[in-house]
């Protein structure tokens, strides 16, 4: 290669030897709460390194075809991970996850392509094929984790029968025109192999629904990282087989961490359904002669106001309503009468983990009175009124007492401990999961219907009066 | 490149057990901006569309070319101002006041301490 500048082919090497100790730094550093800013810098100049040797010392020819996809792709991304607000977030890191399965894929068909006329290697072979079939399945499945998650389409699971069977046929099939690929190479079946590929990616992608998203986010996010190590075999590229590598690891690590945090085995999310087929004892219907109290925002206030100890519970609806300003402003109210508040956060409450940590930092929550889950489950049997704000699933006692229930075994807020519960909720809909609250009817828990923000406005204003 | 793929092998199956090892302690709250850091990560995969831009041969390939460096800077880019905006959240908390992943008992003077007085 002659580029603009000369590097050897060993310095190329050891400047990328350096950007992979920046990815093995940055992913060190994001695991700590402490470091993880310095995390996503530490990857950036990792990025930046690898980007600009590469640049230089490639054949400049068609450095215009570069500077233009990264223009257009800059141009295109600043804004969209710029604007779309937190609430989005998880459905950013999906499709910012399957560009880049996609152009693992484009990568690696582009190159056989390249190689064809002269003949393409058995082995570059399986690696070519590989990249493509790992990067169109994360391309599509993220499409579709992003369609779901925007509900742009249902956001519950999607299962019709035999819905399995079909994912290993298109699955065998996706082998077999890879084994017909290698041994006759053309193109005919390669773009074929991709169909069926990206065909796969929606299969997996469609039974898996409500909170299991995110997991399923993190597991195409590893295959990501596997099509782009896959790549750097097709171009015998050393940082990207560091990185993807590292990535696809990591990932895969994180994906099983993720589902235990959620009390699930990664199977049982793959396989799906979750809150979709109704389990034995799931579905009580909401309107079963049982009822609910509701109060208004003066009574709550007032039962807030002369409590000794509150905790805040948050969950998606506090997202939506973006009521984390107005909930912070709650909890300094009531600390000014003497209350004692805090929050209780579940790791994966609202629709990402770390979601309400993020929002309530947002809004200048003390980091101190964030209460993680055991944590607060040691003190709910002491707290005067839970006040779960948007939340349902990660309170739900049939988490822990109804082995029927879909959701049985993952942890929960046991906010039921409380003297009293209060929920803001926007309707008696169940949540995220389709599996109904039988916390809602318990004589002790008083709800307040409407919009998260408005409620806690009222809150604000009613416990300043009382 | 003078790498042989063999040699590409031993770093694959270093960096499994490297990647693995580096992340295994990560607390929950950090699950997500590690998903979206990551992610930021495999935007790698733009030095690889550099390459093959650089090489294509005819109106396909440089066009195919093309879609590659667009999608994968659009991974890195996204990825990386995403994860940031997920870290931003995080930053300037009082530094004094943090302990070790929040794992402190009940903090109700810290509580009071931070909290301004009622109107």
């Amino acid at each position: 290669m002659t580029g603009a500048i000369y590097i050897s082919p060993d310095g190329t090497t050891a400047i990328y030897l350096l950007s992979a100790v920046c990815f093995v730094l940055a992913l060190k550093a994001l695991s700590s709460p402490k470091n993880a800013r310095y995390g996503n810098l530490v990857g950036v100049a990792g990025m930046v390194v690898a980007v600009a040797v590469s640049f230089l010392v490639q054949d400049p020819g068609h450095d215009w075809i570069i500077g233009a996809g990264m223009g257009l792709g800059a141009i295109v991304a600043v804004p969209t991970a710029r604007l779309v607000p937190m609430t989005g977030m998880p459905q950013l890191v999906a499709i910012f996850n399957g560009v880049g399965g996609g152009a693992a894929a484009v990568i690696s068909l582009t190159e056989y392509l390249h190689d064809l006329p002269t003949g393409v290697p058995a082995q570059k072979g399986v690696e070519v094929l590989f990249a493509l079939a790992v990067g169109c399945i994360s391309f599509s499945g993220s499409a579709f984790a992003f369609a779901k998650l925007q509900e742009i389409m249902t956001g519950r699971p999607v299962m019709y029968p035999g819905q399995q069977v079909v994912n290993g046929i298109l699955g065998v099939a996706v082998v077999t025109l890879g084994v017909i690929i290698v041994v006759t190479p053309h193109l005919g079946p390669i773009l074929a192999l991709a169909l069926v590929a990206l065909a796969l990616g929606v299969g997996v992608v469609l039974p898996v629904g409500g909170a299991d998203t995110p997991v399923l986010i993190s597991l195409l996010n590893s295959c990501t990282g596997l099509a782009v190590a896959a790549d750097g075999f097709v171009l015998d590229n050393m940082i990207l087989v560091v990185a993807g590598t590292l990535v696809g690891a990591s990932g895969a690590l994180l994906t099983k961490l993720m589902s235990d945090a959620m009390g699930r085995s990664l199977p049982n999310i793959i396989l799906g359904g979750f809150g979709g087929a109704p389990a034995a004892g799931a579905e009580v219907g909401p309107a079963e002669g049982r009822t609910v109290r509701s109060g208004d925002a003066t009574d709550i206030g007032t039962l807030l106001a002369y409590s000794r100890k509150v905790l805040i519970v948050p969950g998606y609806g506090l997202a939506v309503a973006q009521a984390q300003h107005v909930a912070v402003e709650l909890a300094r109210v009531l600390e000014g009468r003497g209350v004692e508040v805090a929050y209780a956060i579940h790791p994966v409450a609202g629709r990402m983990p770390g979601h309400m940590n993020v929002l309530l930092a947002e809004a200048d929550a003390p980091y101190e009175d964030l209460k993680e889950m055991e944590q607060a489950n040691d003190e709910f049997p002491s707290t005067d009124v839970a006040l779960v704000v948007g939340a349902n699933d990660v309170v739900n006692p049939a988490a822990r007492d109804n082995p029927g229930s879909p959701i049985y075994g993952m942890p929960i807020l046991n906010v039921d401990e409380a003297s009293n519960v209060v929920f803001l909720k926007r309707s008696l809909r169940p949540g995220f999961s389709g599996v109904d609250n039988a916390l809602l009817y318990d004589p002790k828990t008083i709800l307040l219907f409407g919009d998260a923000k408005e409620s806690l406005t009222k809150l604000v204003a009613a416990v300043k009066a009382a | 490149m003078i790498l042989d793929a063999i040699d590409l092998v031993v770093v694959f199956a270093l960096a499994v057990f490297l990647g693995f090892e580096v992340i295994s302690k990560v607390p929950s709250i950090l699950h997500t901006p590690l998903m979206s850091g990551s992610n930021a990560i495999h935007g790698i995969i733009l030095v690889g569309a550099m390459v093959i831009a650089s090489e294509a041969q005819g109106a396909l390939q440089m066009s195919l070319g093309f879609v590659a460096v667009f999608l994968a800077t659009l991974n890195i880019v996204g990825g990386v101002v995403v994860t940031d905006r997920m870290l931003d959240m995080f930053k300037g908390r009082q530094p004094a006041g943090r302990r070790k992943d929040g794992k402190d008992g009940p903090t109700t003077s810290a509580a009071q301490g931070q909290s301004e007085p009622g109107p």
